[in-house]
């Protein structure tokens, strides 16, 4: 049988570019192949993904696999399963990285199990162990509370990243590399499931995951009509409304707002946190923010072990008068 | 409609952080004192799912739950909240598992269940989050899976499903047999009603121990993981928060405002 080697890359596309996440992997991909000593492939799966295997070799990809195939327009988790089998069979690197995305945590742990190996979904933290020369996958667990080092000694060693904790490369158009295509060979009748319609939550301004600021609120403010007032100071510094949960559950912000665990990954330069005590699970989605600011009326609230400066309070108070002195600042 | 819903028993997950803690010599998790453990919030959402659709279509749901020391009064809640049947396994050979472990034992009781239109798993559990168990036992079993599910419709043999994505949703259509995994977006799960209450009081559990499900001690728990726990330790909090002062919440968070342009962070 041969040895398995190398690291390799799942990439996703979004608009006809490689997504953020694979740039972010593929940073980390070298890292952990150079520790290795060993190549770093990526591999691109879809319709009319071919152009951007340059676009990989460019963030670092020493190999780039391609399956290019109409029936892989849309992600399913049938058919990527299998082509996925197909090119982990034909590469047999060490290492698969994919993003803690929405296809990201379904492909691994159904490829994890076709492979016979394991995976570990939401990594913060990979290294290789100097002496085993296995994958060091840290990822949060009980919900944030604590970290867990896992390692696995089946190959691949499965790990997804979450989105913004690896730099990418430099993009470096110089960089040469192979480029391998591979055949989809699906059988059709083998794709139980059809993607009869995708839905994309309106998004008006900016994006969570693009915002530099983020007005955040929590179960305490109560209402619809209580984020409005969010959305004023969002509104007002160019940024975006996040949620905890329950709002979300709630119906007072669309559940695209939810920041967390289970919601978004945002790590902006400043989280204004209003009326949301600091669960271990939301804070997992915004604790890589430059600055946590917290206005709670519970001086207890978890929220404060978290954050650089708080204000102890009613938001329905506070919240008002920061909007309108900050509004003075910022004219003045 | 047969439907087998995977729930377990597990540390309460709203339980305030500061009691969280883990003793870091064994690797484990303290329980925290005097907070009772809860059935896993989404196998919860799980649980609800299939009452929705035993509401529309009627059927049969059965919950399989997997442990040791697993307290009848907290597991026994799908049933008070309208489930049929509860199955635990339960013995120590299934401790210490990983997803492959506990999947392939969940994959093996639901063989011998036999019956199944509709699998459900919660999106992760809320305590090593891995997220992997629903679509370890649908590769197990050659089920299509969906994952982070929000919505179903059953007709004519097929689920009309709908999937939580990063940019909202997508509307998916599988024929069954299916496994899903549930999101909140489900809806809150249901409280048990007090005659719910009564029927779950009076049912016994059937317990299958590894034999009855045809697995060795060597397939389960911790001697039949893939991966391995090297370190478990909470990450440190810097903790230095500053209170902004004020005579009243209005003139502190004005102050807060100062103190962010001053700090240049605005
Ligand atoms: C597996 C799992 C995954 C999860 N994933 C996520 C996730 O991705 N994102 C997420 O957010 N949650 C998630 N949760 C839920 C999470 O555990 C918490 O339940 C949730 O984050 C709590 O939201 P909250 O802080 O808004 O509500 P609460 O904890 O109820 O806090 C409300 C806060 O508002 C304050 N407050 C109330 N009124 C006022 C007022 N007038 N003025 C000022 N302050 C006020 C209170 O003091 C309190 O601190 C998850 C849970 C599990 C089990």
């Amino acid at each position: 049988m041969a040895e398995n080697k190398g690291v390799i890359v799942f990439g996703e596309t979004a608009g006809g570019k490689l997504a953020a996440i694979t740039t972010e992997l593929l940073g980390c991909g070298s890292k952990l192949a150079k520790e290795l000593g060993q190549e770093l492939s990526a591999v691109l799966v879809g319709s009319g993904v071919s152009d951007l295997a340059k676009e990989a070799i460019a963030f670092g990809a020493d190999k780039v696999y391609v399956v290019d195939d109409a029936q892989l327009k849309d992600y399913q988790t049938d058919a990527y399963t299998s082509v996925m089998e197909k090119v982990i069979k034909q590469a047999m690197p060490q290492i698969l990285l994919l993003g803690q995305t929405s296809i990201g945590r379904d492909l691994a742990p159904r490829l994890a199990f076709r492979l016979k190996t394991a995976a570990s979904l939401g990594c913060l933290e990979l290294a290789i162990d100097p002496s085993s020369k296995l994958l060091l996958q840290t990822k949060p667990v009980y919900g944030g509370n604590a970290q867990a080092v896992f390692t696995c000694e089946t190959f691949p060693q499965i790990a997804t990243v979450r989105v913004k904790t690896m730099e990418p490369l430099e993009r470096d158009q110089s960089r040469k590399g192979e480029i391998i295509t591979v055949d989809a060979a699906l059988e059709p009748s083998a794709i139980k499931t059809k993607v009869l319609e995708k839905v994309a939550e309106k998004v008006e301004g900016v994006r969570l995951e693009d915002a530099e600021v983020v007005v955040s609120g929590g179960r305490g403010i109560g209402s619809e009509e209580g984020f409005t007032q969010l959305e004023e100071l969002a509104r007002m510094l160019k940024g975006a409304v996040g949620a905890t949960r329950p709002p979300c559950d709630n119906g007072w912000v669309p559940a695209g707002a939810q920041i967390g665990l289970t919601g978004k990954i945002i790590a902006p330069d400043l989280y204004i946190a209003i009326a949301l005590s600091g669960s271990s699970q939301h804070m997992s989605g915004c604790s890589g923010s430059k600055t946590i600011v917290a206005i709670n009326k519970d001086p207890e609230a978890n929220i404060f072990r978290e954050a650089r400066f708080g204000v102890v309070g009613d938001w329905k108070k506070a919240l008002p008068a920061l909007t309108e002195k900050l509004k003075e600042l910022l004219a003045g | 409609m047969n439907m087998i819903v995977c729930i377990k028993q597990v540390i309460d997950p709203e339980a305030p952080p500061a009691s969280f803690k883990i003793d870091s010599a064994s690797n484990k998790v303290v329980p925290p004192q005097g907070v009772s453990p809860v059935i896993d919030p989404y196998a919860e959402y799980g649980v609800e799912a299939a009452l929705k659709i035993k509401d529309a279509l009627g059927g049969k749901i059965t919950a399989i739950s997997l442990g040791s020391n697993q307290l009848r009064d907290i597991v026994k809640k799908p049933l008070a909240m309208g489930a049929d049947e509860l199955v635990l396994l339960e013995d120590e050979a299934f401790d210490g598992g990983d997803s492959w472990s506990t999947a392939y034992a969940l994959a093996m009781a639901i063989k011998k269940l036999g019956e199944y239109d509709i699998v459900f798993c919660g999106r992760e559990a809320s305590d090593w989050n891995a997220g992997q168990v629903g679509s370890g036992i649908a590769e197990l079993l050659g089920l299509p899976s969906i994952t982070l599910v929000k919505k179903i419709d059953v007709s004519d043999g097929k689920a009309r499903v709908e999937r939580v994505t990063d940019e909202g949703y997508e509307v998916i259509e599988v024929p069954l047999p299916v496994l899903i995994t549930v999101s909140n977006e489900i809806g809150e799960p249901r409280y048990p009603t007090i005659k719910g209450i009564m029927a779950a009081k009076k049912k016994e559990p059937t317990i299958w121990k590894p034999a009855d499900i045809g697995v060795e001690a060597s397939q389960i728990g911790a001697a039949g993981s893939h991966t391995k726990l090297l370190k478990l330790f909470q990450p440190v909090r810097e903790g230095k928060c500053e209170v902004i002062e004020g005579e009243s919440p209005e003139e502190a968070a004005a102050n807060l405002a100062q103190k962010l342009r001053e700090a240049k962070i605005l």
